[in-house]
């Protein structure tokens, strides 16, 4: 089996009824996470970043669309590749790369790492490093939701890979038969790790093609599209509140990095990359607000606002000291320590 | 003879395998065409073909359960598991499924597979990605354990835990797949059960497994040359079946046991190693068996504190000074 390379287009393009101002926020959300990513892999190569790392570069219409429908107490769940979906929750990225460099002032202060980031108060509720683990638990909170008869949803997102292990279709048929206010959001972007999703994957669509055995719509767009992911999702969101139920999306999409720190990529096909990157979602955005009449220094100056952001916290992140030797032993138990014995 | 890594010694021990064996298979997520994440089956789709070498998805459960049903009629199924931690998603193979089927047969079906897993710390991985885990399957009757030190370890290990009639859990350590090792030309087969002393000493016998093993070395170096204290360093190699009569034999002519564990303090493969020589050494000891291990912690991601988190040499050294002093 081969995975068809092309980028296809949305099978279902929702369209129109986007404020001017969200628009904005959407194009300010892609260039953060365009920009903090690309940082987080400069760091990496200056060694100041140790272990793995997992980047969304490429994707970040996905996480800015899915962002920009989230209310305010909404709650995310992610993966260890979560970068993106936290600072889009609004995390600041200095706690996000600081984290990531294992300094003082990161976001769990270098005890959770990369692949954990986790910020209650955005309403992050954690990056899950065990694939498929997550989206049981995004039920759990929905299932609190619709018990408490609290207005939040619960969005759990995960890769085309996820939809091969149990805990995928476990949560999909738990969440379906008792209509949670669940969003489950696959970011097909074409591998797990190293391997094509097709080649282990017994349909075209891991997300779409399994909808219908649960009940679900069969819902697959394009991915690089912020705004048909917004429009999307806030159809779900809807959906969700009403007591109608949990959706599953599956976005299109491509990671231009590899699928880690440690993978040059080298699997893909010739001129895959670059096919992709010719529907670039950044880009493609910011050619769309040009169309709209958005004047270019209005984007200009979002980007370099961006930019002091990044540079302002790459630069308190060197200066933080490394995390310290103190919170080694803390939080293992409610009581903030670690002792099992008297 | 030749300079292989450790990485390239799990590649080469299961070449060894398949060659000799066409019921050997291999099958794991990104093992075939990608030749593993931690590039330690590199060659063999191209060796072996895809009918023997398959790439799975992400699917622990099929995974463990398709290599069980395979062995029980007829195949020998090496598993991978990429990160030990893993096996926490398909533990039900690991806890209800290999370890029992043969006793509730009455003997009538074997398992006799191997699980390959990235197992230990030390990348800055995190708490899900970083543990140890010989604990989570050495408590298990019917279950084997073996986890190698280097490479021409590797090598024999995986030879004999291929060709064993029982399930085996192989458990390479991350950490060492970069380091290198002689290793003999030819068929290798070493033997489960069999712990290898290392290094000969008369004041205190070291038991350490994995990449502990390469730490008590050099622990014991410095204890030597800056303290005069002489430690014999065992490499366990084997939990299950454990070669007690090496660890004993070690005691009785030490006096003093240190376990070097990465796992965290409760319920480590130390402290059942203490509880047996407790009771079979006891009057050999001149002093309490001291376990150095993790705390009890998960493991932190960042590398400040995940290298204060495990063992290091210079802990090891001064635990076992501190304790022979007392
Ligand atoms: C249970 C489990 N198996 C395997 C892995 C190793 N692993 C980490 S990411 C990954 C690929 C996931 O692919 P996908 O779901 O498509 O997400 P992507 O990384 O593409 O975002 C694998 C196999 C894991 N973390 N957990
Ligand atoms: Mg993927």
């Amino acid at each position: 089996m081969t995975q068809k390379t092309r980028p296809t287009a949305g099978e279902t393009v929702p369209t129109g009824g986007i404020s001017p101002d969200k628009r904005l926020e959407m194009y300010r959300l892609q260039v953060l996470l365009r920009q903090a990513e690309q940082r987080a892999y400069d760091l990496f190569l200056e060694n100041k970043i140790k272990g793995t790392s997992h980047l969304s570069l490429g994707q970040e219409a996905v996480a800015a669309g899915a962002a920009a429908a989230m209310r305010p107490g909404d709650l995310s769940f992610c993966t260890y590749r979560g970068h993106a979906h936290t600072l889009a929750r609004g995390v600041p990225v200095e706690k996000v790369l600081g984290e990531l460099m294992g300094r003082d002032n990161g976001l769990m202060r270098g005890k959770g790492g990369s692949m954990h980031l986790t910020s209650v108060e955005h309403g992050v509720m954690g990056s899950y490093a065990i694939v498929g683990a997550h989206l049981p638990i995004a039920c759990g909170a929905a299932w609190r939701a619709q018990y408490k008869g609290d207005s939040d949803v619960s969005v759990c997102f995960f890769g085309d890979g996820a939809t091969n292990i149990g805990a995928f279709h476990e949560a999909l048929n738990f969440a379906a038969c008792r209509k949670l206010p669940v969003v489950f959001v696959c970011e097909n972007n074409l591998y797990m790790e190293y391997t094509p999703i097709a080649d282990v994957t017994a349909v075209k669509h891991p997300g779409g093609d399994r909808a219908g055995a649960y009940g679900l719509e069969r819902i697959v767009i394009d991915g690089n599209d912020a705004d048909v992911v917004y429009l999307t999702m806030v159809k779900a969101f809807a959906r969700a509140r009403a007591g109608e139920g949990p959706s599953l999306i599956e976005c299109l999409t491509y990671r231009h990095s590899g699928h880690s720190r440690a993978d040059p990529a080298k699997y893909r096909p010739p001129g895959e990359l670059d096919r992709w990157k010719e529907r670039d979602p950044v880009s493609i955005y910011r050619r769309r607000l040009e169309t709209q009449g958005v004047a270019a220094e209005t984007l200009d100056a979002i980007d370099a606002e961006i930019h002091r952001i990044i540079d302002d916290a790459t630069k308190a992140c060197e200066a933080a000291p490394s995390t310290s030797a103190d919170i080694l032993f803390t939080d293992v138990y409610a009581d903030g320590g670690c002792s099992w014995r008297n | 003879m030749a300079q292989l890594t450790y990485r390239e010694a799990v590649a080469r021990g299961i070449a060894q395998e398949m060659a000799r064996d066409e019921n050997v298979v291999l099958l794991g997520e990104d093992v075939a065409k990608a030749g593993g994440v931690f590039k330690a089956t590199v060659g063999l789709l191209e060796q072996f073909g895809p009918n023997r070498v398959l790439d799975t998805p992400i699917s622990e459960q099929a995974i463990l359960g398709a290599a069980m049903g395979a062995a029980m009629t007829g195949l020998r199924p090496i598993a991978e598991i990429m990160f030990a931690d893993f096996l926490g998603v398909c533990y039900d193979y690991i806890a209800n499924e290999f370890p029992k089927t043969r006793y509730m047969t009455n003997g009538q079906v074997g398992c006799p597979l191997v699980v390959r897993c990235g197992n230990g710390g030390g990348a800055r991985f995190g708490a899900q990605h970083s543990q140890s885990v010989e604990n989570w399957c050495m408590q298990f009757p019917g279950l084997k354990v073996v986890s190698p030190s280097s490479p021409v370890d590797v090598v024999g290990l995986l030879a004999a835990a291929v060709r064993d009639p029982d399930p085996v859990v192989f458990l390479e350590h991350k950490s060492l797949y970069a380091t290198k090792g002689e290793v003999p030309d030819g068929e290798i087969l070493d033997t489960l059960g069999t712990a290898k002393i290392l290094r000969p000493g008369r004041d205190a016998t070291i038991l350490a497994l994995g990449l502990m093993v390469p730490r008590s070395l050099q622990a014991a170096d410095v204890l030597w040359a800056e303290h005069g204290i002489g430690c014999e360093v065992i490499d366990v190699r084997s939990l299950v079946p454990l070669d007690t009569q090496c660890i004993l034999g070690s005691v009785a002519r030490t006096g003093r046991v240190f376990t070097v564990e990465e796992n965290p303090r409760q319920l480590g493969w130390g402290s059942e190693l203490v509880s047996i020589i407790a009771d079979e050494a006891f009057y050999d000891l001149d002093g309490p068996a001291v376990r150095i291990t993790t705390p009890n912690i998960p493991l932190p991601a960042a590398d400040a504190l995940e290298d204060l988190a495990i063992p290091s040499v210079n802990r090891i050294v001064e635990m076992i000074r501190h304790s022979l002093s007392a």
